[in-house]
């Protein structure tokens, strides 16, 4: 899909220090009904961000008006579970754009990319180093440089570096998706195509 | 490609390898796609908008299951957006040329299910689908995996995505498994061991003779559970109890094309000296029945065992915590014992007839709880159609059991199939994250054996007790 190009983000962000945050809490099954990619963003986190009667549940951050911001923060093993993009689309529509953690599962990795959202990996202790400096001052910002592939904390000024393959570097810098360059390699894969066996 | 010693992973990866990209993912070829309702609709939109068409239409193939309701399937979907997602996908399948097994259909069933039992999933393919247990299919010795909506954009598109090769990790279970235990819990062993990070980042393949005695739905169950501790998928090499299972479905290739394949599958395995990225090796003799009793398939232990504490969990404490009141337990207490609500026994990791004749080997001659709900979902109509001619239906009836219609159905609880907030659930599904089968539902995930004995007696009971 078209994205909005990712170079350099500076923003605040929002904490979730909880492992293992799987793709049912980010969106749960309930709320995949629509055919459209547009809207998930409501749902985001529902059942820990509203009560069963629709009211906010006040300890949940995402309810706290002092933190808010473009980078999402998570903890150890984030995006685990359901391969549902939509995950990453309730991100995406609820305004972030890169989400941080120590670890992420495989296919909510790939998913972000693809839909212009950027997965930051970072070490555990960096991750501490982040939750540590919002906890100090919620207005603590981030900077995350995608063509450095690096991410600071702007208070503190320090820096760590992430990785991120070449190709899709390229695509998210640009707004390109895979599509674009699999539409233009058709001849090569039909010719592939008429050597299977299947 | 190279001579070295390969394993089964590599041989069908790199023969599907389109193009590699320097410092970017390869182009991978798929041989088979299954999309469902829920995570096709957004991937035809985008080709609509960008003005292009299905590639290879006829190696697609479309099944209604994840949205469905478990009952009257032969009056209209209530819910207007459930209708809407089924309906999408029959337009976009006849549009486009792709087969389509909608609501009703003699075929038609939970994707993981109808594939491998039509013979459209074989040995030595690529096989994806817009959902994580895609995995199911690795027990054929496929290459076979969940992928997301983009990447059903771009198969359709193309019939290839972009895949990084994931590194490659062997799982052994070596000696004969006890009475009671079941692939299942084999596999909630190995991801209690694991935790569900514990091969992220890896394809798994499974070996030792616990597999390779093992049945092909047994294979699938195990399979199907592989992205429960992070991977992307699992495969076991095909072997006799493969061929013969494929062996005259409706999709298998026949005659002189069938000699060929043979000759091609028997090529599928791992070089004696291949090297895995990591490797971890157990004793059937050390697994028990399974429970989890956590918000996580890797929170699980053998049914006799008491909750651990924290301590000796890997993880925070405060995460630790959350889990354990969330479901309403605490550290030390016996699982034994709990009263239980709702039995589920289904989805495509049990909702094969191996399954329900396990499920009825104990509750035959049993009467249900009357504290418990308990919802029997076959995997596939075909399923439904064996349940009926082996006697089963006949055992669960007086048992004071009703067979639903097929579908994910509690699974994921996208339909009515939702369990009430607060209340307990021994379930066959693989998920038991907070509000998996309902919001607030808690559920303990558990083989057919452990299920039935919970249904039948009201609490979690060790199903060897009944056996
Ligand atoms: S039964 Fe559950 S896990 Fe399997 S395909 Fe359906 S929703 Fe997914």
């Amino acid at each position: 899909m078209a994205y909005d190009k990712f170079t350099i983000l500076t923003s605040t962000a929002v904490p979730l220090p909880i492992e293992n945050v799987d793709t049912d809490q980010i969106i749960p099954a309930r709320f995949l009904k629509a055919t459209k990619r547009e809207g998930f963003g409501d749902n985001l986190f529902r059942d820990w961000r509203y009560n069963g009667d629709d009211t906010p549940k006040q300890d949940f951050v995402l309810n706290n008006p002092i933190y808010s911001g473009k980078i999402l923060v998570g903890g150890h093993n984030f995006g685990s579970g359901s391969s549902r993009e939509h995950a990453a689309w309730a991100i995406y529509d609820y305004g972030f754009r890169c989400v941080v953690s120590s670890f992420f599962a495989d296919i909510f990795k790939g998913n972000s990319l693809n839909i212009g959202i950027l997965p930051v990996q970072v070490t555990p202790e960096f991750l501490d180093k982040i939750f540590l400096a919002i906890e100090a001052d919620p207005n603590a910002e981030l900077e995350v440089n995608l063509p450095e592939q690096s991410i600071t904390i702007l208070s503190t000024g320090e820096s760590e570096s992430f990785n991120i393959n070449g190709y899709k570097k390229h695509n998210m810098t640009n707004g390109f998706d895979d599509i674009d360059y699999l539409q233009a390699m058709k001849g090569e894969i039909k010719v592939f195509q008429e050597e299977r066996i299947y | 490609m190279s001579n070295q010693a390969n394993t089964l992973f590599d041989k069908v990866w790199d023969a599907h390898v389109v193009r590699q990209i320097a410092d970017g993912p390869d182009v991978f070829f798929i041989d088979r796609h299954f999309i469902h309702e829920v995570t096709s609709p957004v991937a035809f939109l985008g080709l609509e908008s960008r003005n292009i068409g299905v590639m290879y239409p006829e190696r697609t193939f479309a099944t209604a299951d994840h949205n469905t309701p478990t009952i009257n399937q032969h009056l209209p979907v209530q819910d207007p957006l459930s209708a809407n997602q089924l309906k999408a996908l029959e337009v976009n399948s006849l549009k486009h040329g792709i087969s389509h097994w909608g609501l009703g259909h003699a075929r038609n069933g939970i994707v993981h299910v109808v594939g491998p039992e039509n013979g459209i999933t074989l040995p030595g393919m690529t096989i994806v689908c817009g959902d994580s247990h895609t995995s199911t299919h690795g027990a054929f010795g496929a290459i076979a995996f969940g992928i997301g909506t983009s990447e059903v954009e771009m198969v359709l598109s193309s019939q290839c995505i972009m895949q990084p090769k994931p590194k490659k990790m062997r799982v052994n279970v070596n000696g004969v498994l006890g009475k009671g235990v079941t692939p299942k819990d084999v596999t909630l062993y190995i991801i209690s061991k694991l935790t569900t990070a514990g091969a992220t980042g890896y394809f798994v393949e499974y070996t030792g003779d616990v597999f390779r005695s093992m049945s092909m739905e047994g294979r699938m169950t195990v399979c199907n559970m592989s992205i429960e501790m992070g991977a992307r998928g699992g495969m076991i090499a095909p072997d006799e109890t493969t061929f013969a299972y494929i062996n005259g479905r409706e999709h298998a290739p026949k005659g002189e094309k069938w000699d060929e394949a043979l000759t091609y599958w028997k090529t599928l395995k791992t070089d004696d000296d291949a090297v895995f990225d990591k490797e971890y090796t157990f004793l059937a003799a050390d697994i028990e029945p399974m429970i989890t009793y956590g918000t996580n398939p890797g929170m699980g232990q053998g049914i006799s065992k008491s909750i651990p504490t924290s301590d000796q969990v890997e993880g925070g404490k405060s995460t630790y915590d959350k889990s354990l009141t969330y479901m309403g337990f605490h550290e030390n207490e016996s699982m034994l014992g709990k009263k239980i609500d709702y039995v589920f026994i289904g989805s495509c990791t049990n909702g094969r007839i191996e399954d329900f004749r396990a499920f009825a080997s104990i509750v035959k001659g049993r009467k249900k709880a009357d504290n418990v709900i308990a919802w029997v979902v076959p995997g596939s109509h075909i399923v439904e159609a064996q349940i009926k001619e082996e006697g089963i239906l006949d055992i669960l009836t007086e048992a004071g059991f009703e067979l639903r219609q097929p579908g994910c159905s509690a699974c994921l609880a996208m339909n009515d199939d939702k369990i009430p907030a607060g209340k307990y659930a021994v379930s066959t599904s693989n998920r038991n994250f907070e509000g998996r089968q309902g919001p607030g539902a808690r559920t303990l995930l558990a083989s057919p054996l452990v299920a039935a004995a919970a249904a039948v007696t009201g609490v979690v009971t060790d199903p060897r007790e009944l056996l």
